[in-house]
């Protein structure tokens, strides 16, 4: 008998010697025709990778993604018939896989790249325009906490990570210095795109998400960061449908 | 956009396409002989964007076949009660005409390996596989279709033949039957057996669809052929041969034509769904 386990051993690992009791049609030893599944899962699991993590395939080539992306699926099989979020471990996996730890910045950029997966498949909502977030009563605004959007993304980077994404997808984008950098990742529609996040802007979000009040939590905020610049950041906000329309309607509220 | 969406209680007995993204526009601006579509129940899985409107969009004017990937029918343990959960989800909101799965495994313990595995065909993957489909058909209130599978080696354990098994499990579950002609050709081909005999043998009455797609040739270890189901090319001749013979047998049926992999541009899959349209007139 031919167990599931006994199959499942040598899919992943083409030094595994063959599962018994299998056969060709002729009833002799099936051979090199479980190599077609071992071909298949291995392969397919590596194009997955490539497809979910094109920035990090882009900064170390093609041929250094296919050196590397073997050892992720052997040890990392997915544990999830959903392939859209195959590669959640992958940039804890780089930052700790020790030929690739001169490219510091590589595993942020990989989670950049998950994250924009996230974002393509997350639950669509209404956008806070400008115009309900004027018609919100001062009194209201000031205890409210945003919130913000299922696709909306927040990556805090000790690298210039949204200027590493832009070399890498504009033409003539300035090359990346030095910098920690916060990513914000919107929406709009369907295309995720990554924005640079001003200076203090994921606090006040992260503040505001541990359900403080937009302007407890702005006030905070300017106290680590007096450069903090709350209408640009707004403004960014806005403008890329980063927050969610609260479900009711906050113009009734007293 | 209409008020109150179309309806469609079952897949026309004309020509479907599988769905891939890049032909939105084009499918819709002309569809030629196609009436209806399949897509990969996995992919639309996720919370929305895109992949949710883009199907909404479609199902107002093509009847829709969801078709999983990832279910592990022929898994030894049992099925994932959140991955069913959400297939319940997704039937809920898509109104597919219907669904299909593989006679395959494809999940082992928590890991889920992303390829259709191949099962013994003995008592005890019977017994399996019918637990299995009794489940999803009670879980979503219809009749599944069950696909055969293209194989690449066989089990010195089975018992039953491939057709005896498929048959003994519609008298058993009430489940309808997705017949892959492309998978005939290649399992036949593989284990040196009659592509025309399996159909003979298969139990036609029970089939709710066809799949036709393209196959890579290689050979095994002894120098014989070995086919393999890459869905990356256009039909082979042999396989439209079959098609051919399989519509003698089953009387006209929806005809599916797959290209998963190296996707063409929209004119190419088209020519190949004007191909299969003229079979299904003929």
């Amino acid at each position: 008998m031919t167990t599931q386990a006994a199959f499942r051993s040598g899919l992943l690992d083409a030094g595994t010697p063959l599962p018994d009791g299998l056969v060709d049609g002729n009833n002799a030893p099936a051979g090199k025709r479980y190599d077609v599944y071992r071909n298949n899962v291995t392969h397919a699991l590596i194009a997955a990778l490539e497809t979910a993590f094109p920035l990090v395939a882009k900064l170390i080539g093609a041929q250094n993604f296919a050196a590397l992306a073997p050892f992720y699926v052997r040890s990392h099989p997915p544990s999830s018939p959903l392939m859209m979020f195959y590669g959640a471990d992958f940039p804890a996996f780089i930052a700790g896989f020790e030929p690739l730890a001169e490219i510091g910045y590589l595993a942020d950029a990989a989670r950049l790249d998950y994250a924009l997966r996230l974002s393509y498949h997350a639950a669509d909502v209404a956008p806070l325009t400008a115009h309900d977030l004027a018609a919100i009563p001062e009194q209201t605004l000031a205890t409210t906490p945003l919130t913000l959007a299922p696709s909306t993304r927040i990556l805090r980077s000790d690298w210039p990570l949204f200027d590493i994404w832009r070399f890498n997808a504009e033409e003539a984008a300035p090359k990346p210095r030095a910098m920690a950098q916060d990513v914000l990742i919107t929406r709009p529609e369907f295309d995720p795109k990554p924005h640079l996040l001003p200076e203090g802007a994921a606090d006040w979000l992260d503040t505001m998400a541990q359900g403080a009040g937009f302007e407890a939590a702005a006030e905070q905020t300017l106290g680590a960061h007096p450069d903090f610049d709350l209408t640009a950041t707004l403004t960014l906000l806005l403008g890329t449908a980063a927050v969610q329309r609260p479900q009711n309607d906050l113009n009734t509220r007293t | 956009m209409r008020d109150t969406p179309p309806r469609f209680d079952d897949l026309p007995n004309a020509i479907g396409v599988g769905y891939k993204p890049q032909h939105f526009s084009d499918l819709r601006a002309d569809p030629g002989p196609v009436a209806w579509l399949e897509v990969h129940a996995e992919n639309y899985m996720g919370d929305g964007g895109r992949p949710h409107a883009q199907l909404r969009a479609l199902s107002q004017d093509f009847a829709l076949s969801v078709h999983g990937v990832g279910l592990s029918i022929g898994g030894e343990g049992r099925l994932d009660p959140d991955h069913l959960a959400r297939l319940k989800r997704l039937c809920d909101w898509a109104q597919p005409a219907r669904f299909s799965e593989h006679l395959a495994w494809s999940t082992h313990g928590s890991e889920f390996l992303n390829d259709l595995l191949p099962l013994p065909y003995t008592a005890a993957t019977l017994q399996t596989v019918t637990d299995h489909i009794d489940q999803v058909q009670n879980l979503l209130g219809r009749q599944m279709l069950l696909e055969n599978p293209s194989s690449y080696l066989a089990f010195a354990e089975s018992t039953m033949s491939e057709t005896d098994f498929l048959a003994e499990v519609t008298a058993r579950t009430g489940c309808g039957l997705l017949l892959d002609v492309n998978n005939v050709f290649i399992s036949a081909t593989n284990l040196g057996q009659s592509a025309q005999a399996y159909i003979d043998a298969f139990p036609t009455d029970k089939v709710g669809e066809i799949h036709v797609g393209g196959h890579d040739a290689d050979e095994d270890s002894h120098g014989a052929p070995l086919l393999i189901d890459s869905h990356g090319r256009e039909v082979a001749d042999p396989v439209w041969a079959l098609l051919a013979y399989t519509l003698q047998q089953t009387g006209p049926a929806p005809v599916l034509v797959e290209w998963d992999n190296d996707v063409p541009d929209w004119p190419t899959l088209r020519a190949e769904a004007c191909r299969a349209s003229e079979m299904l007139a003929a």
